[in-house]
């Protein structure tokens, strides 16, 4: 028997392994994430030729599972935060004596920011960790070498579904969700500041401009994405068994959380630099 | 058995590694057409390697191997789809999809591949089920079945499109010898009825002679014998008389080839997909 590879021994030298490790490791998923992208978009439009559809019906599941079914929670979440902002926005401007000036906040908040984060977040936590685990489960119990030796590409029977799918719902519900905070936060202010739902409803589309529609829903594209390959790539990369598929979602549900986190700030930064 | 015909599967000079190690040393074999051959060997001796190499589910390092007369190097992504549609198999833990029925499983082959209306799937389906004896289970989901039931919706997925070569990997382990004797049974029934040639790994000793027309011995990543269930009993080789006798060979396992054949992987698998 060969020898193994020795250990470092100092504690310099360990942390410079298990950094060098991380590193190399982070750098291939970020790699195998852009391959499944674009092997995904490959499938898509030259699948019919090579005789490996991407199948539509396998998108409406994917979109039924992460939109239609995760609808009721979507829904109590999205007014929770809508009555959430209006009770901050009156407590906040009653200071200055201009709490009927709420909705310019309220609509800009929700449409810009609340709705496409809570929707994403929302998604990484339910689809995404569902997504890493069922792969992760297909790999350990060689679902994955069946789709292989009955000659299916994996990419285009699991991946592609799931990215696409997510791109068509995600934003559906992304607006969906918006307008569930607008009628909540305006259920609130009607109470409140005895403002109407039809009145709180005009100043909401005098405030909001396309371009206020645009950025929510362009967020909600690359948070589906993100999402979806996250997914699939932490899935991919379990080893072991049930224990791994476990580290597996657990990774894939945080890494999507700060992805799309981060992503929203960078993509709130550029887009209002002008 | 007819030997100057091509062989369906032809390997030469086969390296395989796991990372740095080297799995397999040069190995060349041939299975001729419609025969079983039985892959035998140890642990870590590169039974499993070798076989997922003649599934073409890894990437060897060197050598050559020619699958129905293709050499599999040169054959192209559509070409390669193709020659897989001719191969069918079984896997140890019968890798059924788990979200689908018995049924449904058995069908996706069909399905991805042909242009048959539903009709006719249905109809091959039950054929296939009650070729292995799952008739009226088509409808159940994997996680209803016993194991002995699994393997063997399993091998009617494998053969599903009527392949020429069939695998299977590891058929008897985890069954009682009862079922195992069942499954060997139905092998050479498929063999018959579809006139398949077929490679089975496995490390049951009564299996392997019951229904191989010649036994491969693998040791250490080498081949250490081919020959007929007869030669194999009357060969005087230490070693193949330890494997007959079930000695154990403890000396044998590498810790890094033991787990690499667990997980298929090094410490960190990397993104397969």
């Amino acid at each position: 028997m060969s020898e193994s590879p020795s250990r470092p021994n100092s504690f310099f030298a360990r942390t410079a392994e298990r950094v060098g490790r991380g590193t190399v490791n982070a750098i291939e998923e970020v790699g195998s994430g852009g391959i499944i992208i674009f092997q995904s978009i490959f499938w898509l439009f030259a699948g019919p030729r090579y005789g490996q559809p991407v199948r539509f019906g396998a998108i409406v599941v994917q979109m039924l599972e992460t939109g239609i079914h995760a609808l009721p929670i979507v829904i109590m979440l999205n007014a929770a935060i809508g009555i959430m902002l209006a009770i901050q926005g009156i407590y906040t401007l009653k200071i200055f004596g201009a709490e009927s000036r709420v909705t310019f906040g309220i609509a800009i908040a929700i449409v810009r920011e609340f709705a496409p984060l809570i929707t994403g977040i929302l998604v990484a936590g339910r689809t995404g960790s569902a997504l890493a685990a069922k792969i992760g489960t297909m790999r350990i119990n060689q679902e994955l070498d069946a789709l292989h030796v009955m000659g299916i590409n994996p990419i285009r029977f699991l991946a592609a579904p799931a990215i696409f799918g997510m791109l068509i719902i995600i934003p559906a519900v992304t607006f969906f969700s918006g307008a569930v905070g607008l009628v909540a936060a305006g259920l609130y202010v009607n109470v409140t500041l005895d403002i109407t739902l039809l009145s709180f409803f005009e100043q909401v589309i005098d405030i909001l401009s396309v371009d206020d529609l645009m950025h929510g829903l362009t967020k909600s594209v690359l948070f589906a994405v993100l999402i979806a390959v996250i997914g699939v790539v932490n899935g991919a990369s379990v080893t072991g068994g049930a224990d791994g598929v476990g580290k597996a979602t657990t990774r894939a549900v945080v890494q999507a959380i700060t992805a799309i986190v981060v992503t929203d700030m960078i993509f709130a930064y550029i887009a209002t630099l002008s | 058995m007819t030997e100057n015909v091509e062989p369906d599967i032809e390997v030469r000079d086969l390296v395989a590694h796991y990372g740095p190690r080297e799995i397999l040393h040069g190995i060349s074999m041939e299975v001729r057409k419609n025969e079983i051959m039985v892959i035998m060997g140890g642990s870590g001796s590169g039974k499993s390697t070798l076989l997922r190499h003649l599934m073409a589910l890894e990437h060897k390092t060197s050598g050559s191997m020619n699958i129905l007369g293709r050499d599999i190097d040169s054959l192209s992504m559509i070409e390669m789809f193709n020659l897989r549609k001719k191969i069918g198999v079984a896997f140890q833990s019968g890798a059924l999809f788990s979200s689908m029925t018995v049924a449904e499983n058995i069908m996706l082959p069909l399905f991805e591949h042909t242009s048959l209306d539903r009709v006719t799937m249905d109809i091959m389906v039950r054929m296939k089920l009650e070729v292995v004896e799952l008739g009226g289970f088509g409808d159940l989901m994997p996680s209803e079945l016993s194991g002995g039931m699994i393997k063997r919706a399993a091998f009617a997925r494998a053969v599903i499109m009527d392949p020429d070569i069939l695998f299977c990997d590891e058929p008897s382990a985890g069954l009682d010898p009862a079922i195992s004797s069942a499954l060997d049974d139905l092998i050479l029934r498929l063999r018959a009825a579809l006139n398949m040639t077929i490679v089975v790994v496995t490390h049951e000793l009564e299996s392997a002679f019951k229904i191989a027309d010649r036994i491969t011995v693998l040791d250490r990543g080498n081949i250490l014998f081919i020959g007929t269930p007869d030669e194999i009993r009357a060969s005087s080789n230490e070693r193949i008389q330890k494997l007959l006798n079930r000695e154990p060979d403890t000396e044998d396992i590498d810790p890094d080839v033991y787990l690499g054949r667990l997980t298929g992987k090094e410490e960190y698998g990397g993104v397969e997909l």
